[in-house]
């Protein structure tokens, strides 16, 4: 990287300009980089460092006072049944969430751009303000609202239906259910906005264009609209699989740090139970390291697949 | 004529359905509103339910917070203290960050990217323990920096903003040259303006994240008048239920502030995107 930076001093001193300092500062060649210094800087301090610092610990027993190389004795650990179940239940929730986060904001946002939709200021508002929650205050709304009496709101809906009350936090479907139906209900709203602020920079002339061309109303979304997304549709699905596999904060506010069975254990949530329930520090940055290359793997070839690192359109 | 009677039988159905939506949004909060009003032992004893006797609602909870719970508003300062700290340096920065890799050409640009969302990638939980003893050494424990510090570089804003970009007229930026701008200037004086839009989406997110930050906040602050709202809230949650009341009048309260920056930031939004100038 140093060598683009010398190369422009060097052409700088060769025009032998007056203010060179600055002529250098304004060079397209090193503007870019001023631009990211901050973030540089940013991933050294707050990423790379604790990152290594992390990794090193996963090889170690640490003990008050006794720290103690011990190779890959936390990794012989790691793959055992509760982790097993940790990954079973964080994919599960990973797949739900992308499947529901992705679709159904873009199905909604195209609805609200629509002309038959007359007041959209307040119904994207309306969709939006679920997200102003914390996850602790949304997930004690909703502890609250499938509290295992008849008389909470759910229990009260499924009698209705006709079925028994259900013990929602104690098996593992209703466990995966509220989970799911937590992080939707805060997160649909804003997946909304992107696609929303996506959808109104299409321009115009591709949809008058189809209309001369007579085409209908589906061939403009399949042809038009979804293409136009895709950036958008990416952007969203990426993130939320990423999210989906840092999941905590959903299943604490449920069940804090133990769930029957572990029926609300995520991996993050091992992490947590074992580096800081148990102090044991080693073996818990050993799953962290784990969980970090199983996102690393599956976020690359997600990219790849949908093309994200070729150039922009233009 | 055919045509805008069908136009009207599908508005009827959109808007119905849209308010049919949006209610089930807003339901729990309703829910949550209403709660507030209510005895906490009926609260504790029967969840958000429909079965609501209104002759016991009363402002007990809240004539217990605004009289006897001090410590209350001061978690409410630090978090408006700490959140616009984090809104402003990070859209400041992070937009940069990600309008340099849309819109220049230079080596390494690539990688800047992968690190970008290696970052993404990386669980938080696993820096923290490691970021945590280097703010114990450095001694910024239990500070507003400290809160601030991991969000200023934010790469999820990063990353939006750089989508964002590529589709910003990149002609502009030669005919400003033409014109004898600078490198800073496109950016301050053109560039910035036109990701507006983008702006008011990452300043509504990351105000978000920062005022409902929970897991990193709970390790960095230690005394209570230091605590974010979360925190606060989340130390009244003991296992024996007894603080339920003050815990839902108190989460009413902690969502109204945001609540006003989204409708303050929507107007921006919504001009922003009709202003036109985004992507031709």
């Amino acid at each position: 990287m140093p060598s683009p930076v010398q190369e422009t001093n060097s052409n700088v001193n060769l025009q032998k300009k007056p203010n060179k300092f600055f002529k250098f500062l304004n060079s397209k060649n090193v503007v870019p980089y001023i631009f990211v210094f901050p973030f540089l800087i940013s991933f050294l301090v707050l990423t790379l460092y604790p990152a290594i610092h992390g990794i090193i610990m996963s090889f170690q027993s640490i003990l008050p006072g006794q720290v103690n190389f011990i190779a890959f004795q936390n990794y012989e650990r790691v793959f055992n049944p509760t982790f097993y179940k940790a990954l079973l239940n964080t994919s599960t929730y990973v797949i739900l969430t992308v499947l529901i986060l992705t679709i159904v904001p873009m199905l909604l946002a195209i609805l609200l751009d629509s002309k038959f939709v007359k007041f959209k200021t307040l119904f994207r508002a309306s969709i939006f303000i679920p997200a102003l929650t914390s996850t602790i205050v949304g997930g004690m709304i909703f502890r609250l609202m499938f509290s295992e009496t008849d008389s909470s709101v759910a229990n009260q809906i499924v009698n209705l239906l006709g079925f028994e009350s259900v013990d929602w936090r104690y098996h593992g479907w209703s466990a995966m259910l509220l989970m799911v139906i937590l992080a939707s209900w805060r997160w649909i709203g804003v997946n909304v906005l992107y696609f929303l602020a996506q959808l109104q920079s299409i321009s115009d002339e591709l949809y008058e264009a189809a209309d001369i061309d007579g085409a209908s109303a589906f061939q403009k979304m399949r042809y038009i609209t979804i293409p136009q997304l895709k950036p958008i549709i990416v952007f969203v699905s990426t993130i939320t699989i990423i999210n989906g596999f840092r999941m905590f904060e959903e299943s604490f506010v449920f069940w804090e740090t133990s769930s029957p069975g572990n029926i609300g254990l995520t991996v993050v949530g091992y992490i947590y139970q074992q580096g800081i329930g148990q102090n044991d520090m080693g073996f818990g940055s050993a799953i962290g390291v784990v969980l970090m290359l199983i996102i690393f793997v599956i976020s690359i070839i997600y990219l790849i697949a949908t093309g994200t690192f070729k150039r922009g359109e233009e | 004529m055919k045509k805008e009677k069908n136009n009207i039988g599908l508005k009827l159905v959109g808007n119905i359905g849209f308010s049919l939506i949006a209610l089930v949004f807003l339901f729990p909060i309703i829910g949550l509103l209403i709660s507030s009003f209510r005895p906490s032992a009926d609260l504790m004893r029967d969840g958000i339910t429909f079965a609501i006797d209104f002759s016991t609602l009363n402002l007990d909870n809240y004539m217990y917070i605004f009289q006897q719970a001090p410590s209350y508003w001061s978690w409410y300062g630090n978090s408006l203290i700490v959140s616009g700290l984090t809104i402003a340096l990070s859209l400041f920065f992070s937009s940069m960050v990600g309008y340099a890799l849309a819109l220049y050409d230079f080596k390494g640009r690539n990688l800047f990217f992968v690190l970008v969302l290696l970052i993404l990638m990386i669980p938080f939980e696993i820096l923290m323990l490691p970021l945590y003893k280097v703010m114990v050494a450095t001694q910024l424990v239990d500070t507003y920096f400290a809160v601030v510090l991991p969000l200023i570089v934010a790469p999820i804003a990063v990353f939006f903003f750089r989508q964002y970009a590529l589709g910003l007229p990149k002609e502009l930026m030669d005919a400003a040259r033409i014109d004898g701008s600078t490198e800073y200037g496109i950016f301050f004086k053109i560039m910035f303006p036109l990701m507006g839009p983008s702006l008011a989406a990452m300043a509504i997110l990351q105000g978000l994240t920062s005022w409902n930050n929970f897991l990193w906040p709970l390790l960095v602050l230690r005394s209570n008048d230091m605590f974010t709202l979360p925190i606060g809230l989340a130390t009244l949650l003991t296992p024996y239920g007894n603080n339920y009341d003050v815990l839902i009048a108190g989460s009413v309260l902690t969502i109204i502030p945001i609540v006003l920056l989204f409708i303050f930031f929507q107007r921006y939004f919504v001009a922003g995107l009709t202003s036109g100038g985004v992507k031709g």
